[in-house]
């Protein structure tokens, strides 16, 4: 008999606007020492679907419409509350995304680990830290004991999620529900945790849900696949045969996504260097007299339509970099020119002008765009700034740009809200061009939108490097991305440049060792 | 943290300065003076007056004099009420007054906060609505309304509490304390509704459901914490204007306390008496502010950790 086992589970959120089956008639099983992934893009149901078995989903307005669970021999949807809460963190635990936001800030590591064993077991505070702190040491933090009382924030995120698996485990249960447990962290620290994940399951004959979208990450790991989207599942399988005949579209446009080619054309052959970097430095000075050294001694050429790739973890310094390039960091020291003129020595109004050359695409077009600035405002207000479009055309050159990101002409009056995460960075990339600019530093712009999404983006910015003669800096932490995208590769590593090279030859010999481990850690569908 | 307390309680001198210096010459500003009231004073009288309180010297030989006495602690004699000094005067109300505010701030902390977590475990309901509608109440009504409203309640017409005095029948204490806390009562409950609603929606409460913590541990442990944080920063400012603040509340119960000689000597134009009373209750207000940002950054491990001595 399955561990779990889940029939036909409807949940329904009642809402003002309307009805919304989050989840409709979805069934699968899972055994003991079994992985089934659940993967499928957001709002596609796969958490509320998970979270609804513990009695975790908000109701009202939430509502379990049908379905049965079996799990030890009782249904989890018709348990009373209290008994619910004995079989929570007691027989079925979870571990969430992000671990920062899933552990409270206010209370110490050590407290909150401790927790399922004082509220399931009859066990003293004693025993209870005696068995936390062993625990600790089995998910791989050296000195437990002198860590025991620390606060979230003082730990890294992989640290932070190694203490969220402690604490799931601590109780010994029967089925690990993880939710998208490693998209929150750089991809050596995804490689370290799916590892912890498949050992300890291994150890204790666990059985595991593990909710992701990234069809690679799951892989290496899952006995059966589910497929959902909006609510429904739409595939499911044993790895193996999903992957190399997937039934559905939209598993095959999953699988597109997580099995991005390298990059179709050649890299330019005639090289006009556009902007030149040398030994730049940006530091920052951190509280107790400390320096960080975000960027350090970074050099780089940057040419004509060219696109080049900087990869790294987070707090590598990309970021840094990408601003210092466009001076809204001011470098510490080096030298960025920009055709004859250095920038680094110019101060902020005799830059004014020059900023027309320089743009940027930020990460989150949620947070990037002015809400109460409609895409026509957007658009225009650089056009205007710069004098390049007199009062008369204005209306013309918004729209030849719109036509340019390929948003549709009778969206111009309409505000960010009313654009789904595509088009709204469709208005980004927009706002960048609408200057006619020759360096272009993207940073992250695809890593805020769901699965399916960041193909079309990516064509998009393909198609846009070619047509306007570009340079571009794409600064991103997915790599397959960088592949399919980039000419030309930087590999940044605590602020120093520890490897460039153009992109197939980096990713056939890659020289530096952390490159290696970069791209050793990174997730394939092979 | 020291460093922290000290930097803050080095701020607090020039603001103190500002309002020593605006009081000074604001009231010198406003017409009349402390000896140019009711009947008419024979003119040697009053220039004796006058020179007897330094008023004949200019007005920047006043200001400078009055900053020296201040240093030394002295707010001088009282105008209006001879041959006694404003020291004394402020110490004979003070205890009624801080007993006063210490059980406001006691009933609208409790009472206050009680209702705004009840409210937000359950919002848009019944349970939301009743305590968040009498907070509108609380904070509509003023305590000169709200004050004989009660006497007329409990004290007239169920004859369960006096209707005025300080400490000289039991019970006495509760109708001016209720008063006095009504507005802050109702503006605790509106805060901690709001920040138990922020920190009840955020993921590490899930956490806490998903390990099988009973309700109440999960909002008590796991939520108040950082639901309360506006709360305490409310609190120190509050009770400063508890204090300041009594003035209506002593007034209709009779009670012998500071808030009464303040109104009394704007009234008056007793200028040492308005000083001293302000800048009494200037320096108040600057201690429980840093008191609510001490308690603020003691709740919080990430604040705490930035006040601390950078690590070696």
């Amino acid at each position: 008999m399955a561990l779990l086992e889940v029939e036909d589970l409807s949940v329904w959120f009642h809402t003002r606007n309307g009805v919304v089956r989050a989840v409709e008639q979805v069934s699968f099983s899972v055994d003991a020492g079994e992985t089934l992934a659940i993967v499928g893009e957001s709002g596609s149901g796969k958490s509320v679907c998970c979270y609804s078995l513990l009695g975790l989903v908000p109701m009202p307005p939430g509502r379990i419409e049908s379905g049965r669970a079996r799990f030890a021999g009782r249904d989890l949807l018709r348990l009373a509350p209290r008994q619910l809460r004995a079989v929570r963190g007691n027989q079925i635990a979870t571990i969430c995304q992000d671990p920062m936001t899933c552990l409270n800030p206010f209370l110490s590591l050590g407290e909150q680990l401790m927790e399922p064993l004082l509220q399931h077991r009859k066990v003293s505070r004693r025993a209870a830290r005696a068995q936390a702190l062993e625990l600790l040491e089995e998910v791989g933090i050296a000195d437990a004991g002198r860590r025991f009382g620390a606060y979230p924030h003082e730990f890294s995120g992989g640290m932070r999620q190694r203490v969220m698996i402690a604490m799931a485990l601590i109780a010994e249960p029967k089925l690990l529900i993880a939710d998208e447990p490693t998209t929150a962290l750089d991809v050596t620290i995804q490689a370290q945790i799916l590892r912890l994940i498949a050992e300890i399951q291994a150890r204790r004959n666990l059985g595991v849900i593990f909710v992701s979208h990234d069809l690679a990450v799951v892989a290496d790991i899952a006995d059966h696949i589910l497929v959902m989207q909006d609510g429904r599942v739409v595939e499911r399988g044993a790895p193996r045969t999903l992957f190399r005949d997937p039934q559905h579209p939209y598993t095959r446009k999953l699988l597109a996504a997580s099995r991005r080619g390298r990059k179709a054309a050649p890299p330019p052959p005639q090289r006009e260097p556009v902007i030149g970097i040398e030994g730049l430095r940006t530091w920052f000075s951190a509280p107790g007299g400390r320096t960080v050294k975000a960027v350090d001694d970074v050099s780089l050429t940057l040419y004509r339509n060219e696109i080049l790739g900087v990869v790294g973890e987070s707090g590598s310094g990309k970021s840094t970099l990408g601003r210092s390039i466009l001076q809204l960091v001011k470098p510490t020291a080096g030298s960025v020119r920009l055709g004859g003129t250095e920038l680094t020595r110019l101060n902020e109004s005799a830059l004014r002008p020059l900023r027309r050359h320089l743009q940027m695409i930020f990460q989150d077009p949620y947070a990037s765009l002015n809400p109460r600035m409609s895409v026509f405002d957007a658009l225009a207000e650089p056009l205007r700034y710069h004098r390049l479009a007199s009062r008369r055309d204005v209306t013309a050159q918004v729209l030849a740009l719109m036509d340019d990101v390929g948003l549709p002409r009778s969206a111009i009056r309409k505000y960010p809200h009313e654009f789904s995460g595509g088009q709204r960075q469709r208005i980004a990339i927009g706002r960048a061009l609408a200057t006619r600019p020759e360096v272009v530093v993207a940073d992250e712009p695809v890593s805020a939108l769901d699965v399916t999404i960041p193909a079309q983006i990516l064509d998009l910015i393909l198609a846009l490097v070619a047509r306007h003669n570009l340079s571009l800096i794409f600064i991103s932490h997915d790599l397959s991305v960088v592949r399919y995208l980039c000419d030309r590769v930087l590999v940044l590593h605590r602020g120093k440049a520890v490897e460039s090279g153009a992109t197939e030859e980096l990713w056939a010999a890659p020289q530096a060792a952390y490159t290696r481990e970069l791209l050793a850690a990174a997730p394939r569908l092979d | 943290m020291l460093r922290f307390i000290l930097h803050r309680l080095l701020q607090a001198i020039p603001v103190l300065l500002v309002v020593v210096t605006a009081t000074f010459f604001l009231i010198r500003l406003a017409p009349g003076g402390p000896f140019s009231a009711d009947k008419a004073v024979a003119p040697e009288v009053l220039h004796a007056l006058e020179a007897r309180y330094r008023l004949d010297q200019p007005l920047s030989a006043q200001y400078l004099s009055y900053l020296g006495d201040l240093l030394r602690g002295d707010f001088g004699p009282s105008f209006r009420y001879p041959g006694r000094s404003v020291d004394e005067m402020i110490f004979t109300g003070l205890p009624a007054t801080a007993e006063l505010g210490l059980y406001a701030l006691l009933i609208s902390l409790l009472l206050g906060t009680a209702a705004g977590v009840i409210a937000a475990l359950r919002p848009n309901s019944a349970q939301d609505y009743v305590p968040m509608s009498a907070a509108m109440i609380g904070i509509c009504l003023p305590s000169f309304l709200l004050g004989p409203l009660l006497i007329l309640v409990f004290g007239i017409w169920l004859d369960w509490l006096p209707v005025s005095g300080w400490g000289n029948v039991p019970g006495d204490k509760l109708l001016p304390a209720l008063t006095l806390a009504a507005g802050y009562t109702a503006y605790v409950a509106r805060l901690s509704r709001g920040g138990m609603l922020e920190v009840l929606a955020q993921d590490y409460i899930r956490t806490a459901r998903a390990k099988g913590l009973p309700e109440w541990l999960v909002v008590c442990k796991h939520g108040l914490r950082g639901g309360l944080i506006p709360v305490v920063a409310f609190a120190g400012p509050a009770f400063a204007g508890l204090l300041s603040g009594s003035f209506v509340v002593e007034t209709i119960f009779q009670i012998p306390g500071l808030g009464r000689f303040y109104v009394q000597a704007a009234f008056n134009r007793d200028y040492t008496m308005i000083m001293g009373t302000t800048i009494f209750f200037a320096v108040l207000i600057v201690a429980f502010n840093l008191l609510a940002d001490i308690a603020a950054v003691w709740l919080n491990p990430r604040l705490r950790q930035q006040y601390r001595k950078p690590a070696a």
